[in-house]
């Protein structure tokens, strides 16, 4: 089992998550998020005072998945998050030691989708 | 008596009323997100607090019979007495006494409000309450008096203050100063970025502030009058004309006009016509308002870089300097064709006047500066003005009034 956490642009959620449906995947978890890349972030002006370092905002996406939806899943974020400029995000894969459904106790891979 | 003066000053009241939540909500936009009930809070409580005070007895020490030097009124109105239906000749002679004086207790609620931009963040809430009811008393009060009572100094020598330049902007303004340099900064000051948690706010608050300020101006009038007309123009004009001002002069300095410098531009813009609206020419209005921003961006975005004190929401740099540079404005452009128990200003062959407005100004910052720094002392060796280090921290919503304004769970 893997974890595939995403950071994308906010605009792009709606494709991605197209994107996700359209090769079957359709659980996840969506949060709001800052962050800055080599863009280092952005610059604020209040009343004549320079702040630089304003974090971007960002949508993370949580995805759990089994080995075999892994490629899938990950060409589909890239899919519909690619715009080729700076700033897209970044996808990670992490390993997921288990999982457990709350609603029936099941554990592992039946629990995933 | 007259039934349209004396409603036009009841419709004034309630206007001059709304500027105070208005101002809460101008200030608590601007503050972090785990302040903003600090600020709201100290704004209502003080629409309590001073209400009481004005009417047990900082009306009579304001308005009350002069008690000889033209220094303060006397103690025979405390509790309103004597205070009642039937105009009082010296104030407004067409309206009931008790709408004149609940008109101007608006005016004692908003001016400590004020004042609460410098040390937002980081005061003590028991200490800010002992601090606004001495401060009411011992600056406010007197300083009514001596501008606008009945044998108060500053009015038989001529000083002309239309709606509370000298009373409410450059005495809030100076002291605020004052109070801001006692107080230290805030933790993170100058090092981490203090941004702003609710801009609609704040454009919500200072749209207020200037709906509210047509009561203020127009209202001091006392009738529903050609004077109330002159102030009521000239308040908009001078508000529209500094609210652009500012934003042109940011988006040429910083590269984009931001909202926040508009509203803060229409605020200076609104201080800068108080003492000056019933005396001067809408066109002469302009001026004063394209100068006020000029005058109040420098001295925050540049004065007070470098001289480092940390007036958090720039109750200074807007009222005290907008205030001060309004009074002085108002010595230069008033004219006696606009309001004939008003003066000529310099630039109608009036160096006198101007040379009064000038005095008045430096007194002011004299008097309210002396009294604010020595209450500050007294205060803080009783109570401690400023939070602890873990408080400040926390935030004083959390800290002094033990509520969050905004939830992260339902």
């Amino acid at each position: 089992m893997k974890l595939i956490v995403a950071i994308i642009q906010p605009h792009k959620l709606g494709e991605v998550k197209e994107a996700l449906e359209a090769v079957d995947v359709n659980l996840m978890t969506v949060s709001n998020v800052l962050g800055q890349g080599r863009q280092k972030g952005h610059t604020e002006i209040y009343r004549g005072t320079r702040e630089a370092g304003g974090l971007l905002r960002k949508v993370r996406l949580d995805i759990a998945v089994n080995e075999d939806f892994m490629e899938r899943t990950i060409e589909a974020i890239v899919r519909g998050a690619h715009t080729g400029e700076i700033g897209d995000g970044k996808i990670f894969v992490l390993d997921l030691k288990e999982c457990v459904r709350i609603g029936t106790g099941e554990h592992g891979s039946r629990a995933i989708g | 008596m007259n039934a349209g003066d004396t409603a036009w000053v009841l419709i004034s009241t309630v206007l001059v009323f709304v500027m105070t939540p208005g101002l809460a909500f101008f200030y608590g936009g601007l503050v972090r997100r785990k302040n903003v009930l600090s600020i709201l809070m100290q704004c209502f409580i003080i629409m309590c607090v001073i209400s009481l005070q004005w009417v047990l007895y900082g009306y009579s020490l304001a308005f009350g019979p002069d008690t000889g030097w033209g220094l303060i009124g006397g103690l025979s109105w405390v509790g309103l007495s004597g205070v009642g239906g039937s105009p009082n000749g010296d104030y407004a002679s067409t309206i009931p006494h008790l709408a004149f004086m609940m008109f101007q207790a608006m005016f004692a609620i908003i001016t400590p409000a004020l004042i609460i931009g410098a040390f937002a963040e980081r005061v003590r809430f028991s200490a800010f309450l002992v601090m606004t009811v001495l401060w009411a008393t011992l600056v406010y009060d007197p300083l009514a008096h001596w501008v606008w009572g009945s044998g108060g100094w500053m009015r038989n020598l001529g000083a002309l203050d239309f709606a509370g330049g000298i009373v409410v902007h450059v005495s809030s303004g100076i002291s605020a100063l004052v109070m801001a340099i006692l107080l230290g900064k805030r933790i993170g000051y100058e090092k981490e970025p203090f941004r702003p948690h609710n801009l609609p706010f704040t454009v919500l608050g200072g749209a207020l502030l200037w709906f509210g300020w047509f009561g203020f101006n127009a209202g001091s009038a006392l009738g529903a009058n050609e004077l109330a007309a002159n102030a009521f123009v000239t308040t908009n004009t001078a508000t529209a004309a500094a609210g652009l001002t500012w934003a042109l002069i940011e988006w040429r300095l910083s590269g984009a006009p931001t909202v926040l410098g508009a509203v803060t531009g229409a605020v200076a813009g609104l201080v800068a016509v108080t003492p000056a609206c019933g005396f001067v020419t809408p066109v002469n209005a302009i001026f004063i308002g394209v100068s006020v921003s000029v005058i109040c961006y420098a001295a925050i975005a540049v004065v007070k870089g470098r001289l480092g004190y940390d007036d958090s929401l720039d109750a200074f740099g807007v009222h005290g300097v907008g205030g001060a540079w309004g009074t002085i404005a108002t010595g230069l452009f008033a004219e006696k064709a606009v309001n004939a128990a008003g003066a000529d200003g310099l630039f109608f062959g009036g160096l006198h006047q101007f040379l009064v407005q000038l005095m008045l100004v430096g007194v002011t910052v004299l008097y309210a500066g002396v009294v604010t720094f020595i209450l500050f002392k007294v205060v803080d060796a009783l109570l401690g003005m400023k939070v602890d280090r873990k408080s400040e921290i926390l935030g004083l919503d959390l800290s002094q009034q033990c509520e969050s304004a905004y939830t992260v769970v339902d």
